[in-house]
């Protein structure tokens, strides 16, 4: 009896190891179907239809998440930001970079989603510039210098994706401190980092190249593809910038989006500066000349430097010839957002929700009927959906409610006092 | 969150969004051959065309008043709607009856508070805009197929600079969700801002010169759904002034400063922001400790 028990608990203890090693033979994107079984989260409803997964109620909780960790950071309060930025992003395509675990292979992923994160970037960002520079083979080169137009960036993105050798975290370092030590004082410094190593393979000390970067207020953030390195977090700490390893491509996109938005700038990062700027007006139509940019000539459709008089085809941009800042008011009315930005609104429990005297329960803005409990407003006390609430905090930065009400002087003060 | 619109139902189907300035302080001093009633009988006869064009056409037309804003009208609402009173449709009745309803309430908003300093007064523009964008969104939300959204702004009141932030911000969002913001203005002289938004959304800002008949440019040029647009000869901005206006003058230069760190713009080369007080040409901690020792030796 016993030699038997004891078979069968060696038996089971034998079928335990076997299991094991069965996954430590398979990689984690191959434990994602075995062990968490995405098949099982379809439901199908009364006639045998798939039904498609219902993602708002996931959605908006990450969203209140979200938020609530923003909040935590006082963002309401009118904390300076750094509005004119100039972010050199550097992507590592060593031999790391061409691993599958995010699919197709991890450089195919970065380089879609950076794509979308210049054009945010110059979306929420429109007087600041970004270059892009590359690690391959141990040496860091310069893809394109720092500038302020989206598609000569994504182009050269685009061409120059193959991986090889080992990743140098120093050189890049050297190579993003040289190029961003040449920038006007007003701006702020900072640097991404994708990186996909595990290792790097540096000519000299890095600690001192860190030292280096932290006295010239480099802002470094890294995000990491693979594990958490102490170099790129001791890095993080030393510059101010954050360090975050992502889980994979939903985790990796929101990350990175995340550095859209300008940070909060340290007073002694930036000297505040009166910078020059000018506001062309457009070219009469039908006129003809040739413009600075292309060296062709044009007719009609372009922008006139008011202190040269070139002809130039987009803005924001640097004239040529004399070197003035050109931008139009829209280009400094995207960043206002940023400096007077709205509060979140307070959610409603179910029981405030039965107990309020609103007559009919609507959303104000898009007046649909609020069958879940949404958020309200804390100045006007209006009750808006969740969805409604999700758009005006990210989109839209402005709140209907308060929008929609006229503020005397008298009621103004009556409330600041 | 998709950015993106998702496919409309066809080419021809819109959702038009109204905005109707109803603004009193406009209205009574209005010295144009237009007054409120024509305007408001122009406007009702250019929806029921819209409403005619396509089974499927929506439309929504929310007030612009001087204290607040509201909803007037929701085609795709079922309401017990008022039956025709004589020979005018219920569409038109029930319009007129809650534009009274409105109009009534927007008084006695207006009713509490001291008489107003200025004689420019503006209307609530960016609290309609914003309200029209979160409706838009809405109807992008509501399914795979929706009605191509676009709204149309009937302006007279002169721009309340107080707005500019908020109305530019709904310009980029329309912008961001491809909601093209077209704008028939019949104030007197032209509205910089709806200039702007129409050029930045991709709409068609039109001033009639002869407000008889505005019914006519209201058919010729807003009736047109967003696919058949690109068919038109539509009437193009004659020059949108981008210009800024300087913080401290109200002037507008095409050369000034700005402030590296709150973007107010300037004319002349001062010592300090102020709009934020930054010191400029001074690391913002030794302008602080500057501060300080001034304050404590004085």
């Amino acid at each position: 009896m016993n030699n038997s028990e004891k078979k069968r608990m060696n038996g089971e203890a034998e079928e335990e190891n076997e299991e094991d090693v069965e996954d430590e033979g398979r990689d984690a994107w191959e434990r994602t179907y075995t062990d968490e079984r995405s098949w099982e989260a379809l439901e199908e409803d009364e006639s045998g239809l798939l039904q498609p997964i219902d993602n708002k109620a996931i959605y908006h909780s990450q969203y209140r998440r979200r938020l609530q960790s923003l909040s935590a950071t006082s963002a309401a309060s009118r904390i300076q930001k750094g509005l004119i930025r100039f972010l050199c992003v550097v992507v590592d395509l060593s031999k790391a970079a061409g691993e599958m675990d995010f699919k197709p292979s991890r450089m195919a992923v970065i380089a879609k989603h950076v794509e979308a994160f210049i054009r945010e970037f110059f979306d929420q960002n429109p007087l600041s510039q970004i270059g892009l520079v590359i690690i391959k083979d141990g040496v860091a080169q310069s893809l394109t210098e720092l500038g302020g137009s989206p598609e000569a960036h994504i182009k050269a993105l685009m061409v120059k994706l193959g991986c090889a050798g080992d990743s140098s975290l120093q050189n890049a370092l050297e190579l993003v401190h040289d190029t961003l030590h040449k920038i006007p004082s007003y701006g702020h410094r900072e640097v991404l980092i994708l990186y996909s190593a595990l290792s790097t393979c540096d000519p000299g000390d890095i600690m001192e190249t860190i030292q280096k970067c932290k006295k010239a207020k480099l802002r470094c953030s890294v995000i990491g593809l693979s594990a958490e390195m102490f170099v790129c977090k001791h890095l993080c700490q030393e510059t101010g910038g954050s360090y975050m390893v992502a889980l994979d491509e939903g985790h990796f996109k929101e990350l990175l989006l995340e550095h859209a938005p300008p940070p909060p700038a340290l007073a002694e990062f930036a000297i505040a500066n009166l910078i020059k700027m000018g506001f062309p007006q457009r070219a009469a139509e039908g006129s003809i000349a040739i413009c600075s940019c292309h060296r062709e000539a044009k007719v009609g459709e372009g922008y006139i430097c008011p202190r040269c008089k070139a002809r130039v085809c987009e803005l924001p941009t640097e004239c040529r010839f004399c070197g003035l800042t050109l931008v139009s008011s829209p280009h400094l009315a995207r960043s206002y957002h940023h400096l007077f930005p709205i509060e979140p609104f307070t959610e409603i429990s179910a029981r405030q929700f039965e107990l309020s005297r609103v007559a009919s329960k609507t959303c104000f803005s898009c007046r649909e009927s609020l069958l879940t409990p949404g958020a309200a407003c804390t100045k006007c006390k209006q009750y808006f959906c969740l969805d409604c609430d999700i758009y005006i905090h990210e989109s839209l930065h402005n709140c209907p409610g308060c929008e929609s009400r006229r503020i005397t002087p008298a009621a103004a003060s009556a409330t600041k006092s | 969150m998709a950015t993106l619109p998702s496919k409309p139902i066809a080419d021809d189907v819109s959702l038009l969004v109204v905005l109707i300035d109803t603004n009193p302080f406009f209205w009574s001093t209005s010295s144009s051959s237009l007054n409120f009633h024509q305007f408001v009988s122009h406007v009702l006869v250019f929806l029921d065309l819209i409403v005619r064009l396509s089974q499927l056409n929506q439309i929504v037309v929310i007030a612009t008043g001087h204290n607040t804003c509201d909803y007037i009208y929701d085609s795709s609402l079922d309401t017990d709607q008022v039956t025709g009173e004589g020979e005018l449709p219920a569409l038109y009745s029930f319009v007129l009856q809650r534009l009274e309803e409105f109009v009534d309430k927007d008084e006695k908003l207006g009713a509490k508070q001291e008489g107003l300093s200025e004689k420019r007064a503006s209307s609530l523009l960016s609290g309609s805009l914003s309200m029209a964008l979160c409706y838009i969104q809405r109807v992008f939300r509501s399914g795979p197929l929706h009605p191509q959204p676009r709204i149309l702004c009937l302006q007279g009141s002169p721009d309340g600079s107080e707005q500019y932030v908020s109305i530019m911000n709904a310009i980029f969002s329309a912008q961001r969700s491809m909601v093209p913001i077209d704008c028939c203005y019949v104030g007197s002289h032209n509205s910089a801002f709806l200039q702007q938004a129409s050029y930045i959304t991709g709409g068609v800002y039109v001033k009639p010169q002869h407000l008889e008949g505005l019914y006519q440019y209201l058919a010729t040029v807003f009736a047109v759904d967003l696919h058949s647009r690109s068919f038109l000869q539509l009437p193009r901005p004659a020059g949108v002034d981008f210009r800024a206006s300087c913080f401290c003058h109200k002037t507008t230069i095409d050369m000034g400063y700005v402030c590296s760190v709150c973007l107010s713009i300037f004319c002349k080369h001062h010592d300090k922001c102020s709009t934020c007080g930054s010191v400029f040409g001074k690391a913002q901690l030794d302008a602080a400790s500057d501060r300080k020792r001034k304050a404590s030796e004085s």
